[in-house]
């Protein structure tokens, strides 16, 4: 394991007038995967979206460097222009967009700024059908509204094939995995696995230790009061699943 | 005097100075042209008092200092050929300032005539009161000439009939009277492109148009009329619909140029069994006011409405829709829907949203809503996390917020030509 890809450093953040996030120490080198876990509340999906740029949120304190640049001063599309990937826990509805067209002009933006090429329309399309096939995408998903009407299975599988088409450096994982049944579950993970490379590292943020078992972490992080309280390998997802999280809000408010 | 008044002395001297040069004229022409002057002489242009002219005041137009077009104007044929042909029209007729030019034009149209107005026709002034309309009065007393497309029965037309209307006004700004009327045979099938342009610099522009539109027993028809004038002309249109039994109707009413636009749209469902369709897209840009009454009147049974109107809006534009459903007594199992979704890109813009439901029958399907909302701030986050920009982002979800509309234009080629229009004077026109 080489250099640090991400750095986070005694991050405090507000969503709103709440204090959410209270000093979150956090590094992560390309290629490794770390999860995070935690009750409802503990700031997990404030984070990502601290990370990936999502407004309504304020930083108070700490820092957060990705490839040596302060990544708090990146606009969203720039964070994810520089290969931040945010899969998110609800994706958007959009009316009147085509799935194609939009992931065409996605994976052009990203394309444009790492100075390459923009693809044509039977380009992308060939790419597309090769990422589509790893998370069993039907065909007319690509010409239907982005995610209008999609089940929330089909939803998953969106993001994970725009994770694929994007090849993205760091992939954050917003509960991914909340909502789907295994099989849906099994094909979202062979999405994610299909990436995992040396070079490339996820965030995965899941309050369950069922996604663990498919998409195997390096590092768990527990989460809990906006601080992580714990971490170690991937024998302490396991050992959450069996406690729960009731001791840890003690231990932490002790 | 207010410049109202004096801008009906002006109109009524235009009047009279048709009615000379227009004395030889025989009936049915005389007779409407004739009806139209007594009609207009008694009520000048409506002001703001009246209830349906509460939003929008005519001061882009009173402004004006207007001459009636005598000349022929010039037509570029190169503009003529980059509107026609994304089109794909099986036929195309030229208007400039109102007056057929198709001698310049004209392409055959197989088995739809296209007929000067002195051919006659019934339903030429049968279906817009000029007592009721002070723009349809202005619209008989100076009018020129038009069209008459006759859609013969039964008639399958597979490609549009092009109709393109260009207004110039080089030096002084000139009020021009477009006058179509649309009669679809029983059991055809026929879409007409009812197109407004205009060559762009000089004066401003007053295009005062007036379509009647019958459709047969059990026909189809598609209407699409497109408003992409420059932006400092003005654009009034009288549209009126009698559907006959079992036919359906669909108009496509989309607003992406001029100054001061108002529409009126009326549907009689005259026959049972009758099926309407009304969409209309309007854009604003600028200073932009747009001003769409429809009205949707159920006269007999059994009869279908859809009416969705939606509305973007940007900088300091305006948007004013007045959706009037009637359901007569006799209308029994009537269903209607109506919507009006409206898109406000700045805090400089304004929408007078009124949709306005009479229902006289018991046993009837009715809904309505209309909707005033901006960007969606999640959407908007969403595309920029994938890499988009966020100007390219607005650009898309205005977009994707119109599709409805352009998708449903007769035709893809016409909704591809349309979306690529919408796309670029979007881009210039509006700050975002």
């Amino acid at each position: 394991m080489g250099d640090t890809l991400l750095e986070i450093q005694n991050l405090h953040a507000r969503a709103g007038d709440a204090q959410i996030l209270n000093g979150i120490d956090l590094t992560i080198r390309p290629g490794e995967v770390h999860a995070i876990m935690g009750p409802n509340g503990s700031g997990k999906s404030t984070l990502a979206g601290v990370l990936a740029g999502r407004p309504g949120y304020t930083v108070t304190d700490g820092a957060v460097r990705y490839e040596e640049k302060n990544l708090l001063e990146l606009e969203a599309e720039e964070r994810a222009r520089e290969g931040i990937f945010l899969a998110f826990q609800y994706p958007v509805e959009i009316p009147g967009v085509t799935n194609n067209y939009f992931l065409k002009a996605s994976v052009n933006a990203i394309r444009e700024h790492r100075g390459e090429e923009s693809l044509d329309a039977i380009d992308f399309l060939s790419l597309a059908k090769e990422k589509m096939a790893i998370v069993e995408m039907p065909k007319d998903l690509m010409g239907r509204s982005v995610n209008e009407g999609f089940s929330g299975g089909e939803k998953k599988r969106n993001e994970v094939l725009q994770m694929l088409l994007l090849e993205p450096k760091l992939a954050i994982l917003d509960e991914t995995d909340s909502g789907l049944d295994i099989d849906a579950l099994r094909v979202v993970a062979n999405g994610v696995n299909a990436l995992r490379d040396e070079n490339r590292s996820m965030l995965v943020i899941t309050h369950y230790q069922r996604l663990l078992d498919y998409i195997v972490p390096d590092h768990v992080h527990v989460l809990a009061e906006g601080r992580i309280q714990r971490s170690g390998g991937k024998e302490l997802a396991h050992e959450l699943e069996e406690k729960g999280y009731s001791w840890l809000e003690e231990g932490a408010s002790a | 005097m207010t410049s109202l008044d004096a801008t009906n002395e002006r109109l009524r001297a235009l009047c009279d100075a048709a009615e000379i040069s227009g004395a030889r004229d025989e009936a049915p022409l005389g007779a409407l042209r004739s009806a139209g002057r007594e009609a207009f002489r008694t009520t000048g242009l409506p002001h703001t008092k009246l209830e349906e002219w509460r939003y929008t005041h005519l001061a882009p137009l009173s402004n004006l200092t207007l001459e009636l077009p005598i000349a022929e104007a010039p037509v570029d044929r190169a503009l003529v050929e980059a509107l026609a042909t994304p089109v794909f029209a099986c036929g195309l007729a030229v208007f400039a300032n109102g007056r057929p030019r198709n001698e310049l034009f004209g392409l055959p149209t197989g088995d739809v005539e296209l007929l000067p107005l002195s051919a006659g026709s019934p339903v030429l002034g049968s279906l817009v009161d000029v007592k009721l309309h002070p723009f349809a009065a202005l619209n008989a007393a100076l009018l020129d000439d038009g069209v008459i497309v006759r859609i013969p029965a039964g008639a399958q037309v597979e490609h549009p009939i092009h109709l393109v209307f260009v207004s110039s006004s080089p030096q002084a700004s000139l009020i021009s009277s477009p006058r179509v009327v649309i009669e679809a045979g029983a059991g055809s099938h026929a879409i007409v492109v009812q197109d407004h342009v205009s060559v762009a610099g000089g004066r401003p522009h007053v295009t005062n148009a007036v379509t009647e539109v019958r459709v047969g027993e059990n026909a189809h028809l598609e209407l699409a009329v497109l408003q992409r004038e420059d932006d400092s002309d003005i654009h009034i249109a009288n549209l009126a619909v009698h559907l006959e039994r079992d036919s359906r109707f669909a108009s496509h009413v989309v607003t992406l140029g001029g100054r001061l636009i108002r529409n009126d749209l009326t549907a009689v469902l005259a026959g049972a069994g009758a099926d309407c369709t009304m969409h209309g897209l309007y854009v604003g840009t600028g200073e932009r006011l747009i001003d769409n009454h429809t009205l949707v009147d159920h006269a007999v049974p059994n009869g279908t409405s859809r009416e969705l109107y939606k509305g973007i809006l940007a900088d300091d534009s305006r948007g004013v829709f007045r959706g009037r459903v009637v359901v007569r007594p006799d209308a029994q199992k009537t269903d209607a829907s109506q919507q009006n979704p409206n898109l406000l890109l700045s805090d400089g813009t304004e929408i007078d949203t009124k949709p306005q439901l009479e229902i006289y029958a018991d046993d009837v399907k009715c809904s309505h809503g209309s909707a005033i909302g901006r960007i969606d701030e999640e959407a908007l986050f969403y595309l920029r996390a994938r890499g988009i920009g966020a100007r390219e982002a607005r650009a898309l979800l205005t977009r994707g917020f119109a599709a409805e509309i352009l998708a449903a234009l007769p035709g893809q080629p016409l909704g591809e030509a349309l979306t690529a229009d919408f796309v670029a004077r979007f881009a210039t026109g509006a700050e975002q």
